[in-house]
């Protein structure tokens, strides 16, 4: 197979590579390069430096709020989602009868896609606000603690799946081994479940980090910013600059770029911590 | 099985089957108010449908009406569909090239496909549609070649991860048989990859039957998807129609409902495989 003809090579590559190039490579390059112009169609743009980037948090604290929005937001949502899954997993790794079941219930809002997460959330959220006289928009708190609300409902059945996986590949003599030393229920989750699904929980935190960074589609359809733009996120925050209004697409694209070395150094964090749980083991 | 852990695990089961029904309660809270009349849905979004507030299917209708229900379906399906067959055709060959010939050139194509998948969509979004206009891609046949490369990078990923673990030893007996490079991956190796091939399909199915942001940039204003046509009830029609869009939310979760209960098997070991990988 080493000498396979170059014809060959071409026939198996050249179609992804193809699309690759028009759908990814090109416009991730001219994207970089867009940041640091002033641009509203991509062939008029003008070399502005690092203005841009300058400009991304001096001309409001949009970009500054959304940052800090979000990190807040990965924060909570990672804590809570993992606990949840957590303990769902351990709930549905007993052997009991229904187990299978309640997986396939837990897991369904996981399809479901994030537009029509945040409507079905938007419904219920408000349904109960009314009751103080005031709705999601009122304050971003309320969109904060909502789209925590909608995230865990939508990712804990996810991440219990891959908890179930975790608990059920340790070897059953290892507890009953601890169970015949008299050790009890809390010790053995403590010296033996933790660390050998430490993998999982390693998967599972960087998984929720991510997505929790990059939540777009949930957070436009559940508050849109609302109030303002206090409830926007790091991608509706450069979604509105691209296209709130024009002039603003040379700052929207610096804005993206600082975006993207966000979730980059998020997964080098997550390469260099499994990497480090690999060399352990 | 001794009496105190019977009770214990009767304990469990009621407390999960508890929490089972809050989990879907928000679906059954849609379904219900989407058979309500559109000025009774906001203000008592919990209490059951009576004879005073029950409309019968006059949300279905007016929301399939107003938002093109029908079309989005099929747009979406056509999309989904050829796109995730697009994926799992070219980025299994792909895959399966670069793995099996060693050279710098299948390293660089490697790492920089892998590369792509931390890179979040805002980055590329707005050059990608203006590509996808310039080249004409910016329809529901276009758009097949934007998700096959933009979703190459998981995909590759995962296939070749996959294939790293098949021994060479099949495939060379293909070729002292007389097989040309085609002939065995398609006659041999691609049939090996089937499982490797569910996961990849069911992931990508995932992800392009619910994205927005992608269709809406590209061919939104043409041809809506059904997460597009969601969205488009909600902004700038007026006066929102809730009767309508509860509806709509249904007609949205129903052909998801079904995927999952026909494929769940799969799609739960798929999922689980491609996070592990992921």
């Amino acid at each position: 197979m080493q000498k396979m003809a170059k014809r060959y090579y071409a026939f198996f590559t050249v179609p992804t590579l193809i699309a690759f190039v028009v759908a990814f490579f090109i416009p991730f390059l001219l994207g970089i390069y867009l940041s640091f112009t002033t641009f509203t169609t991509v062939t008029n743009s003008r070399w502005a430096g690092i203005s841009n980037y300058v400009r991304a948090f001096s001309e409001d604290n949009n970009f500054l709020n959304a940052t800090i929005f979000t990190v807040k937001f990965a924060i909570v949502s990672v804590i809570l989602i993992n606990v949840f899954a957590f303990g769902l997993a351990l709930l549905l790794t007993r052997k009991m009868r229904g187990e299978n079941g309640f997986r396939t219930v837990f897991f369904m809002p996981n399809l479901i896609g994030g537009i029509v997460l945040g409507y079905i959330w938007l419904l219920i959220i408000n349904g109960i606000l009314i009751n103080f006289g005031v709705d999601i928009t009122y304050s971003a708190t309320y969109g904060f603690w909502g789209l925590v609300v909608l995230m865990n409902w939508q990712m804990v059945g996810y991440m219990m799946i891959i908890y179930i996986a975790g608990i059920l590949a340790i070897p059953t003599e290892v507890v009953e081994a601890a169970k015949i030393d008299g050790a009890s229920g809390w010790q053995t989750l403590k010296s033996i479940t933790f660390p050998l699904v430490m993998p999982a929980i390693t998967i599972c935190t960087f998984l929720t980090l991510a997505n929790s960074f990059k939540l777009f589609d949930q957070n436009l359809s559940l508050t849109a910013g609302a109030p303002g733009r206090e409830s926007s996120m790091l991608a509706l925050d450069i979604f509105n600059t691209f296209y709130g209004r024009n002039g603003y697409e040379g700052i929207g694209q610096a804005k993206a770029f600082i975006f993207f070395l966000f979730v980059a150094a998020i997964v080098l964090l997550q390469l260099r911590f499994s990497r480090k749980s690999e060399l352990e083991n | 099985m001794n009496t105190k852990t019977r009770v214990k695990n009767n304990i469990v089961f009621l407390l999960v089957f508890i929490l089972a029904i809050l989990f879907l309660s928000p679906i059954f809270i849609v379904l219900m108010n989407s058979f309500k009349g559109r000025f009774f849905i906001s203000d008592t979004p919990f209490a059951l449908p009576n004879a005073l507030t029950f409309v019968g299917l006059e949300n279905y209708t007016s929301g399939i009406i107003k938002t093109g229900f029908i079309p989005a379906l099929g747009y979406s399906l056509f999309i989904t569909v050829f796109s995730v067959g697009a994926i799992v055709l070219f980025t299994s060959m792909t895959a399966w090239c670069i793995t099996r010939v060693k050279s710098k050139l299948s390293t660089f194509i490697y790492y920089l496909l892998v590369f792509s998948m931390i890179v979040p969509f805002q980055m590329v979004m707005f050059t990608m549609s203006k590509m996808a206009n310039i080249l004409h891609l910016d329809n529901p046949i276009g758009i097949i070649v934007l998700y096959l490369g933009f979703g190459a990078g998981l995909s590759v990923f995962i296939f070749s991860g996959f294939i790293k673990t098949i021994p060479r030893e099949i495939e060379e007996a293909a070729t002292i048989d007389g097989c040309n490079p085609i002939q065995t991956f398609f006659l041999v190796v691609f049939p090996i990859l089937r499982p490797i091939a569910i996961t990849v399909a069911i992931l990508n199915t995932m992800w392009i039957w619910n994205d927005y942001l992608l269709p809406y940039l590209t061919i939104g204003s043409n041809y809506k998807t059904i997460p597009i046509a969601v969205q488009y009830l909600q902004g700038g029609y007026g006066s929102k129609d809730m009767g309508a869009m509860m509806a709509l939310l249904v007609l949205a979760i129903i052909p998801i409902v079904i995927f999952y209960l026909t494929s769940q098997k799969h799609i739960i070991k798929g999922v689980a495989a491609g996070a592990v990988k992921g």
